[in-house]
């Protein structure tokens, strides 16, 4: 069975804020509901089916659904960390597919700045895994800093070259009034940013930010009927990325199997993305993703971004041009959510006109969830106009 | 270099799975499980092959050499780690093959490098534990 077309995103909403000290979290959750609802011209009422992962405070998903007074046919509280919200809009489809559902909400919020979980923390009980990795002091940057410098010893991939992902990012979020960090910056300022864990700068990390979004994924039917553009659900592919019994690989990411995946129920290649969302945690995710869903060739990435290639509108593959994590929001420290928002903004031509990308007709969305060095959980998302 | 040679350690937790592996750096030996059915060496310690599905399993003394695949000096850790800041956090693959994550220590930050050979050294936790990290060979 094949998701192609089985679902539209019919509305997507990202919250505005970026530092909340005044809510909590379910509230955001609520208004990135409502707003995501009224995007799409729906309502609670017309929702049968809630999705939301590790974010969401209390029982699976049911807490956050009583919340918000929904009554589903279909719940589900698939928790990936920051990739979580791409495998939703894939399960999602499924369910409307099977007919189990017609109006899916998918919804995430947090505050890390307020008081909130913490950047690579885990509430959950100890995993067997643990002990063998918590001993050694490996914050979440260093977890990333590790791949990095392998890929550097590899491929001779340099921090000039990590940099340029961040200086794109940079250029685009200068249009998003809403972004954390909007001064354009340089590849000799983000070299001159403090070492968090080298090789990775400060200005190689995304950003802390409270917030959310939320995403309504529909039938054709539903579709059909609502009065805004919806976009397309082309293909969905998810992977999960570990230690390999004990063998890890730090040169790739689960990307290379989730991305074949995406593509081949697609139908499309990555010749014909006009428009990518990419994970960027770290500028390092940036780099490592795109060789693996095939944009460049495995080691190639640090040239691939090179000379303004992630620039929209006329790089050679415009990314992230909210800003992205490392510049625009980065809620609850999963950035899957906004990734799939800015990609129906491309496809509905609703990006800001100076990084819109003229004839959006095929989109791409990544995420990243867990940690690059250890495990992790990888999802694509090939999003396209309704005629694709 | 920080000022003390020792980087935070605590006891470990020990498991069911994992107390003779826990034993064995408290003795000064690093015992990894390998599996009696298609003897493969297993990471991390449990009682039950990942390879093949078994669970007989056998703890097992290594050479506790290997080479550094990847490494990043920590430039502000957190917690304990803080105030030891700058350090080496790291993958060395053993000679035997599994990749393990620890810290490289008796090395200024500035002179780890890939490739770089290394041995085990067990650092005290507590009044009877210990825990594994490596220096150049
Ligand atoms: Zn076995």
């Amino acid at each position: 069975m094949s998701l192609r077309g089985a679902a539209f995103i019919a509305g997507a909403y990202e919250h505005p804020r970026r530092d909340i000290p005044d809510r909590t979290v379910p509230q955001i959750h609520a208004e990135v509901a409502v707003g995501a609802l009224a995007d799409a011209g729906l309502s609670m009422a017309d929702v049968d089916g809630f999705y939301c992962a590790g974010d969401a405070p209390g029982f699976g998903a049911v807490s956050m659904a009583e919340y918000l007074g929904l009554r589903c046919r279909t719940y589900d509280s698939t928790e990936t960390g920051g990739s979580s919200y791409l495998v939703h809009v894939g399960h999602a489809a499924a369910m409307i597919k099977a007919g189990h559902a017609s109006v899916a909400l998918i919804t995430l919020a947090g505050t890390p700045r307020n008081g909130g979980a913490q950047p690579g923390s885990s509430a959950a009980a100890p995993a067997p895994e643990s002990e063998f990795e918590n001993l050694f002091g490996v914050p979440i940057a260093a977890n990333y800093a590790l791949a990095a410098q392998r890929h550097m010893y590899e491929f001779g991939t340099t921090s000039a070259q990590l940099a340029e992902i961040k200086v794109a990012a940079s250029l685009h979020a200068q249009h998003n009034p809403h972004a954390f960090l909007r001064d354009v910056v340089t590849v000799e300022e983000v070299l001159a940013s403090p070492m968090v864990a080298d090789p990775l700068h400060r200005m190689d990390c995304c950003v802390v930010t409270d917030g959310g979004g939320a995403l309504v994924v529909v039938s054709p039917a539903v579709a059909a009927s609502l009065p805004r553009r919806a976009v397309k659900v082309l293909g969905q592919g998810e992977a999960a990325k570990d230690t390999n019994r004990g063998r890890i690989d730090l040169t790739h990411t689960g990307a290379v199997w989730s991305g074949p995946r995406a593509f081949e129920e697609a139908g499309v290649t990555p010749a014909d993305i006009d428009y990518a969302s990419i994970y960027d945690s770290f500028t390092i995710t940036v780099l490592m993703t795109l060789e693996d869903l095939g944009f460049c060739h495995k080691g190639e990435g640090g040239r691939f971004v090179m000379d303004g290639g992630l620039v929209a509108p006329f790089g050679r593959l415009p990314f992230n041009t909210d800003g992205g994590g490392l510049c625009n929001n980065h809620p609850a420290n999963r950035g899957g959510m906004t990734k799939v928002i800015e990609a129906v903004r491309q496809l509905r031509g609703e990006a800001h006109p100076a990084v819109q990308v003229p004839d959006c007709q095929i989109a791409l969305a990544h995420g990243t969830g867990g940690s690059l060095s250890t495990r992790m959980m990888s999802s694509t998302l090939i999003l396209g106009q309704p005629d694709a | 270099m920080p000022d003390d040679p020792f980087l935070p350690t605590r006891p470990p937790r020990r498991t069911h799975e994992t107390a003779e592996f826990w034993d064995g750096c408290a003795a000064g030996r690093l015992l990894l499980p390998r599996c009696d059915d298609c003897h493969a060496y297993i990471w991390y310690p449990r009682l039950f092959c990942p390879h093949c599905s078994s669970p007989r399993v056998t703890y097992t003394e290594v050479s506790g050499t290997g080479t550094v695949y990847s490494f990043t000096v920590v430039r502000k850790g957190a917690g304990a780690y803080r105030e030891f800041s700058p350090y080496v956090a790291a993958y060395v693959e053993l000679a035997e093959g599994p990749r393990v994550m620890t810290n490289i220590v008796g090395v200024p930050v500035d002179q780890v490098h890939v490739g770089q050979a290394v041995r085990v050294v067990f650092d005290p936790a507590g009044d009877a534990d210990a825990i594994p990290r490596f220096t150049p060979s």
